[in-house]
């Protein structure tokens, strides 16, 4: 890993933009409150805090989306306040979002210049437009066919066509929200490469992650946000990311990751044998046994998300699945369910829950049958189970009556957990599990996890996460394009040897 | 328990905002009954108000169907071609002759009814949900193939019941009464009751609307969409044959033309009775006020002398449009 230098003199380049006192009130709930911050020219300012901490809507406030309830903007020393999102562009204030925006069916070219084509007369110009968008993502350190559907493409390459279209606006300030939720180590370093470049061309850049280390690589300031209050902003060269961790939570997070001891082996539960998820897994092999903890680890699209849905019978599959001692073959979800075996989907909102729903409908939807007396489901017995649910797996809210979409992501992750555990599964597969969720939640995460291993389930988990692979699982397997190429356990527990077997590069000796 | 006493007030938006979508049609209901008396007093009349509700009962009671399949993500479009072949089935299958006995002639050709009216659903579900093909076009195609068989089955004409016996015998189910409540009333609300039972309290109701919400939720909750789908095609196909059951009372005959547009009416019960085209919502309530707006909005234009009835369709037609502007608006609240 490189680190290029801060331009030494950051903190002397002109204010470009102050916020004095933001303060933002929804309804009678005030989800920000007095908030100021300074960006400057050539300086990544990153702003870090729980979900729920007010980052997102103090980047509304700044990108034009909403307007701040008191308190004041100013721009090269003079106030402004913006219509829109278009008004602050106007300004020169341009925002990446966190979620994918490109129109699926269109070519790269036609998504960068959407909305502002070039045009030759009354036809559009699709030459002056291929090349203008080859050009952008060049000057991104990228290379994509400018002709390519969007859809053909990886997460990563759409976020960088995403940036080129942002960045296709005049602009003096770039705000990302949580540009690498989805990416691989390998794509972030890329992406903060990317973003290196753009503080280089003396643009200020505002940066939201919940990924403290990243963080700590990147920024030059740190401005802390808790409870829609501002904790503090600092140099980011005085606070490690233990530092980081303790400002946003408000208490020390000394241990992340929850004791575990060295399971004694015990019996298989679940044996995989040359199982084939065609085009997506070959020949798959391994053994989870009773009470222990799997980590599934490898870049995007090595395949891991689509063995574990093949296994539980979400795709077309064939291979040898023994589930304690008796052959098994899942065709449907129903079936894996029955005989025990969940899987939690890493898409939360699109698979997991029914958002426009309420908290009662999304925890029993999977079990319904335990809830049926005669021909009805039984209301009462549904509300005393989320009741159950909201104490033991502590999901946070104020009212029973919200619906799924309206909880933090770590409180939806533990309403789909809570979910899954109602059928009482014996094996556990978890994709993913603290994607997108503030640190205080994925402590908790972690701790159910390793409750559930406790008590003598199995648990596979997929993740992306090194660290928190290290963190909770008793051993690692590792994929690379659909293969299983390694196991790692005990003292080979580290990132080195997991992104080795990865990526199929022996990182150890680049470095 | 955590903060179970943090009042509702303080969330922006919960499931009960919801509930102002979910009053909007009976407050238009009521609205519009006044408008009815302004315009003409007899309008009111129980009289009047009985005949009106009395014919809005077919299309009431598709539309509760109509309600399941929409509510579940899909459509229907051959409803209405669906009530003219069923009907014209039903009744060459009285006039075989088969049952001497008139009274188990008529159970058994409302037995033939409603098979045919499940049979006709399962084909339209099969075809969406095995075949793969949007709903849209699929039941475009089974209209066109349900119309083109009734048109061949009648020669372009009409097919009459010619049992004189047997069409005395049938014919209170249109025209009876229990208690002085028209029989098809009865049946309308019967039907809604049991619509509104399967919907909200068993558990096939609560598949349906999570597979209408998202269906990928569904399917990885162990639900299977393409099942619970078909179903809602079946029941449509029964509200289709019990609709039909009372249909062909009235007049004793059908023709090649009989439940042109229905489709259309239905689905606009359906919409303006506040269900989300997309799926996921359901309200069987709502549909059968829909369905009584559509009707009574009619029976205002006859009874009053501003409007022309000639432009009831267009009416109509306006009408779906502010349905959903007010839908939009209260939503977004």
């Amino acid at each position: 890993m490189t680190i290029s230098p801060a331009p030494a003199d950051s903190s002397i380049n002109p204010p470009l933009l102050e916020a004095s006192g933001l303060s933002k009130t929804f309804g009678i709930i005030e989800v920000l409150k007095d908030i100021s911050l300074t960006v400057r020219a050539g300086e990544v300012h990153a702003i870090i805090g729980e979900n729920g901490a007010g980052k997102s809507t103090l980047m509304k406030i700044l990108a034009g989306n909403h307007q701040p309830t008191r308190g004041e903007i100013r721009m090269d020393g003079a106030p402004v306040s913006f219509s829109g999102p278009v008004d602050a562009e106007n300004h020169g204030i341009v925002l990446v979002h966190q979620e994918i925006l490109l129109a699926p069916d269109l070519t790269v070219a036609q998504n960068i210049y959407l909305g502002r084509e070039l045009r030759k007369g009354l036809v559009v110009d699709d030459q002056a437009m291929r090349s203008g968008a080859r050009q952008a993502i060049v000057d991104l350190g990228g290379y994509i066919d400018p002709d390519t559907i969007v859809s053909r493409l990886s997460i990563a390459q759409r976020q960088l066509v995403q940036i080129a279209r942002v960045l296709l606006v005049p602009h003096r300030i770039v705000i990302f929200d949580e540009p690498t939720a989805s990416l691989t180590p390998h794509e972030t370093e890329a992406l903060l490469k990317v973003i290196r470049d753009i503080r280089a061309k003396g643009v200020g850049v505002l940066y939201i992650s919940h990924r403290l280390p990243e963080v700590k690589e990147i920024a030059d300031r740190v401005t802390v946000l808790r409870d829609g209050r501002l904790v503090g902003s600092h140099d980011a060269a005085e606070l490690q990311p233990a530092d980081m961790a303790r400002l946003m939570v408000g208490r020390d997070v000394a241990k992340l990751y929850p004791d575990r001891h060295a399971a004694e082996v015990r019996q298989a539960v679940l044996e995989v044998e040359g199982f084939d998820v065609p085009g997506f897994a070959r020949d798959a092999g391994f053994t989870l046994r009773k009470g222990e903890i799997l980590g599934f680890a490898g870049l995007i699209g090595a395949g891991r998300t689509e063995l574990m849905e093949g296994l539980v019978g979400l795709r077309p599959a064939k291979g040898k699945v023994v589930l304690n001692g008796h052959t098994v073959s899942f065709t449907d979800v129903h079936s894996s369910l029955k005989a025990g075996v969940a899987y939690l989907s890493e898409d939360r909102k699109g698979k997991g829950l029914l958002l426009t729903k309420d908290l009662r409908v999304n925890l029993t939807l999977a079990s319904l049958g335990k809830f049926i007396r005669g021909l009805q489901i039984d209301r009462k017995r549904e509300a005393e189970a989320l009741d159950n649910a909201i104490r033991d797996f502590d999901i946070r809210t104020g009212t029973k009556n919200i619906l799924a979409g309206q909880l933090s992501g770590g409180n939806q992750q533990k309403l789909l957990l809570a979910k899954m555990m109602m059928l009482d599964p014996q094996v556990v597969i978890i994709d993913e599990p603290t994607r997108g969720i503030d640190i205080g939640n994925k402590e908790q995460i972690y701790k159910f996890i390793a409750a559930l291993a406790e008590e003598g389930r199995s648990i596979i988990v997929v993740s992306s996460e090194m660290p928190e692979l290290i963190g909770i699982c008793d051993r690692i397997l590792v994929m690379r394009t659909g293969r299983i190429v390694g196991e790692v356990q005990g003292e080979n527990m580290t990132e080195n040897e997991i992104v080795e077997l990865a990526t199929g590069v022996n990182a150890g000796a680049v470095a | 328990m955590s903060a179970a006493t943090t009042d509702t007030a303080k969330i922006p938006k919960t499931s009960r905002d919801w509930d102002m979508a979910a009053i909007a049609p009976f407050v238009a209901l009521a609205l519009l009954l006044v408008l009815g008396y302004f315009a003409n007093p007899n309008f009111v009349s129980v009289a009047n108000l009985t005949n009106v509700i009395t014919r809005s009962a077919f299309i009431a009671i598709i539309a509760l169907g109509a309600t399941y399949v929409i509510s579940s993500g899909g459509l229907d479009l051959s409803v209405g071609a669906m009530v003219a072949f069923v009907a014209s089935l039903m009744i060459l299958f009285m006039n075989t002759g088969a049952i001497g006995d008139p009274m188990l002639m008529l159970v058994a050709a409302m037995l033939v009814a409603l098979g045919l009216g499940a049979a006709c659903g399962l084909a339209n579900g099969l075809i969406t949900t095995v075949g793969k093909i949007e709903p849209f076009i699929a039941t475009l195609g089974t209209m066109g193939i349900y119309r083109g068989l009734t048109t061949w089955l009648s020669q372009g004409g009409s097919i009459t019941v010619r049992d004189r016996e047997l069409q005395q015998l049938y014919r209170p189910v249109y025209f009876g009464d229990v208690f002085g409540v028209p029989i098809p009333i009865i049946v309308i609300f019967a039907t809604a009751a049991l619509a509104a039972f399967v919907l909200y309290r068993t558990r096939y109701g609560r598949h349906l609307i999570a597979v209408g919400s998202n269906e990928e939720v569904a399917r990885y909750s162990g639900i299977s969409v393409q099942k619970v789908r078909t179903i809602a095609y079946i029941v449509q196909g029964l509200c289709v044959a019990v609709a039909v059951i009372i249909y062909v009372p009235r007049l004793g005959s059908t023709s090649a033309t009989t439940g042109i547009l229905w489709e259309l009416q239905a689905i606009t019960a359906v919409v303006v009775g506040g269900t989300a085209l997309r799926g996921g919502v359901g309200r069987i309530w709502g549909t059968v006020c829909g369905a009584f707006i559509l009707e009574i909005v009619g029976n205002i234009m006859l009874l009053s002398n501003f409007v022309s009835e000639y432009l009831i369709g267009a009416i109509q037609g306006a009408i779906i449009i502010i349905a959903m502007l007010v839908q939009r608006s209260l939503m977004r609240k």
